[in-house]
């Protein structure tokens, strides 16, 4: 996966810097816990969700688990009903395959519906690099897009951004783009979305390729579902003559019956609805209805090494719902950049070093972005067991072993950052099977305690970094213990 | 080896640890969930749909077969609306008391030409009462997809209690996968900005539903 956000910095540092952002750490509490608290209500007006949940699950670990083939009875289904269907092992790849379908349609400009796969392959980079335009109508896509900013969460990316903000954003760069936002552009959200509106109107109307993703697609029938609010979906979907969708070969369910299942789950999952105000289904093509061309790129890009790890495959299940991110501590005060991908949170923390690989910094650093609270387990509505693949990849990080990177299986070497952690664990080991030099040991620690500094010197530096030292106390607890009740009890 | 070898050689060496004979997917999956919720009685069902509809800020209305036109005519003319898009399919009747000016559903159309209508009327293939939710699937009388989509004013005609099921499962039961399908549920909406609810980004702003009593 080649999404890595170029220069980022490793979750700590990253995390510092978003936790002294005042403004940022508002917006994050404020969204989080609202939608926290509408979820809670939207999940306890269905009596069967944990029943939802488990068949969400089994339905997911199933096709997992039988991949090869439902990917090949997809392929089937989806040509049959008159769609390409076109293979990507990698970011580069697909990126090869998008550019050269939209140059030869002999467009230079493209409308997008928001899509997570297409922003982990960076595709506007490779296709702004190729000449052509790819223009986001998501709104809060929109407003990353005019802002040269970044998503900072699934759901709703632009929410590190005051209404302040996106009115200057909008009234300063929407001219360089097509329809200059209107004069005297107040901040008030009515506004601002009639701006959006009117400025991408002019692009829906005249577009004629459009790119998406898809939330699932259908193994039995070749069918493609988007779920959506804005209608800039159905724009993307229905208006352009090409449509083109890159969707990762995760996203596919056995049969049409299993939507039920997450057309429950998801929309209570992720806004908190009963149900989005938009969801379109197609099959192909359509005679006279939508684009008479449909190509579907499924994208690899790291999928087939996670599903190699048996304990990390499980977070192949994910349905995008966000919900893991507002019910996370860390991600609520760390905020959704400090991830360094576009897969933020407690999903983010399983996805980006399994799909990417634990070679960055900032990948290896990313299972430790957490508490182990569970809390993002207990909300998942596929139940992937966070907590559980945060400590299977910790251990890989910090143990290394066999892993598949590109297919093929590599041994990984313990990561260098953790050489003074095990270096202090063997040497805790030397010290508890030794009790007379543990007693020596702490006496001259006591003795010492005055000059003691607050952080550690040398290796241990980053670990002080983000700690405080415990104080050591005045007087060793074996010392106290045999002064002040040792004699009166008369113990050994 | 091309890609898609690759792909799927990589998915089997992946799962090397699947065994051949793993558990068939009518056993892997438990289907214990409700196929609907609650017990209500017809006329419930359809004011559940009502009151869902409404609490996504859909307008609804009510009437019998002889309302239907004058109802809609009436809509049209609150609404200022000069024209009307009109699918194929859809019964005469229905526009029989307004003299709005009709626009036909035609393929050659360009959505330019649809961004210049007021108001559509369609019907519905299905509706679902527990999620407020009305589905289109380019049937005759719904005509294409963009044509509820790019006016800014969508009058949806559900026949009641026959059109109305209770749950997703139940709708999706009625639905055929090989149509394109648009399930609507309330106007288009957004909450991007501090998470303040909008209605009407890029489709119609304003979605009005008409439960008519079956004849």
């Amino acid at each position: 996966m080649s999404g890595t956000f170029v220069g980022m910095p490793a979750f700590p540092e990253a995390a510092r810097e978003a936790v002294a952002n005042k403004t940022l750490r508002g917006n994050l509490r404020h969204a989080t816990h609202t939608i926290r608290a509408k979820r809670a209500k939207a999940v306890t007006e269905v009596s069967d969700w944990a029943e939802l949940r488990e068949a969400g699950k089994r339905i997911k670990d199933h096709t997992l688990r039988h991949l090869d083939r439902y990917l090949v009875q997809l392929e089937e289904s989806v040509t049959a009903a008159g769609g390409v269907v076109h293979w990507a092992a990698d970011a580069t790849e697909a990126n090869e395959i998008v550019s050269q379908l939209v140059k030869m349609t002999g467009e230079s400009e493209v409308v997008k519906v928001k899509s997570m796969a297409t922003q982990e392959i960076r595709l506007n980079e490779a296709l702004e690099a190729e000449g052509i335009r790819a223009y986001e109508t998501d709104l809060a896509e929109l407003i990353v897009q005019l802002g040269k900013d970044r998503p900072s969460h699934i759901l709703v990316p632009a929410i590190h951004r005051n209404r302040g903000e996106i009115r200057d954003i909008f009234s300063r760069e929407m001219s360089e783009w097509g329809r200059p936002a209107p004069e005297g552009l107040t901040d008030t959200p009515a506004e601002l979305a009639e701006a959006a509106r009117l400025h991408l109107r002019e692009k829906f109307l005249r577009a004629k390729v459009g790119i998406s993703g898809a939330n699932f697609m259908v193994a039995e029938t070749g069918t493609l579902v988007v779920v959506e609010s804005e209608g800039n979906g159905r724009m993307c979907l229905t208006l352009p003559e090409t449509l083109i969708s890159v969707v990762g070969i995760e996203k596919i369910v056995p049969t049409w019956r299993d939507l039920e299942v997450f057309l429950q789950t998801l929309p209570r999952s992720s806004t908190a609805e009963r149900m989005n105000p938009y969801t379109s289904t197609w099959t192909g093509t359509t005679d006279g209805d939508g684009p008479s061309t449909f190509h579907l790129v499924l994208l690899d890009n790291g999928r087939t090494d996670t599903l190699a790890d048996e304990v990390g495959r499980q977070a192949l299940r994910c349905i995008r719902c966000s919900a893991c991110l507002n019910v996370c501590p860390v991600y609520e005060r760390a905020g959704g950049h400090a991830y360094g991908s576009v897969y933020p949170g407690p999903i983010g923390a399983i996805l980006s070093p399994q799909l990417r690989g634990t070679g960055s910094e900032i990948d290896a650093s990313l299972p430790y972005a957490s508490s182990l609270c569970g809390a993002c387990y207990e909300v998942c509505p596929v139940a992937i067991d966070i907590p559980e693949v945060l400590v299977h990849l910790r251990e890989r990080v910090v143990q290394g072993g066999e892993v598949t990177r590109e297919g093929n299986k590599v041994v990984l070497r313990p990561a260098k950052g953790h050489a003074a952690e095990r270096a202090a664990m063997r040497a805790a080991r030397w010290a508890f099977t030794h009790p007379g030099a543990l007693r020596t040991g702490q006496r001259a620690a006591s003795r010492t305690r005055r000059f003691h500094p607050r952080t550690l010197p040398g290796p241990g530096k980053a670990w002080s970094g983000t700690r405080d030292l415990p104080p050591v106390p005045a007087e060793p607890f074996r010392d106290w213990w045999q002064r002040t009740r040792g004699g009166k009890d008369g113990a050994r | 080896m091309n890609s898609r070898e690759r792909i799927l050689g990589r998915v089997r060496r992946a799962l090397a640890d699947v065994s051949r004979d793993d558990t068939p997917y009518e056993q892997a999956v438990a289907r214990d969930y409700a196929r609907e919720h609650g017990d209500r009685s017809v006329p419930e069902t359809v004011d559940l749909l009502a009151e869902n509809l409404a609490d996504y800020r859909a307008i609804v209305h009510r009437t019998d077969a002889e309302g239907l036109a004058g109802l809609i005519a009436g809509l049209l003319e609150k609404r200022g609306s000069a024209s009307v898009l009109v699918p194929p399919g859809l019964d005469e009747g229905w526009l029989a008391s307004t003299g709005v000016t009709r626009v036909t559903d035609r393929a050659e159309s360009t959505p330019q030409e649809l961004d210049r209508v007021d108001s559509v009327v369609t019907a519905c293939a299905v509706a679902i009462a527990e999620t407020g939710t009305i589905v289109l699937d380019g049937s005759p009388d719904q005509g294409r997809r963009r044509i509820t989509l790019v006016p800014d004013h969508h009058v949806c005609v559900v026949r009641v209690p026959g059109q109305v099921v209770s749950s997703v499962p139940q709708g999706l039961e009625r639905l055929d996968p090989a149509r394109p399908l648009t399930w609507i549920s309330g106007p288009s909406a957004t909450s991007d900005i501090e998470l303040d609810r909008v209605e009407g980004v890029h489709g119609p702003r304003t979605l009005e539903v008409i439960l008519v009593g079956d004849a």
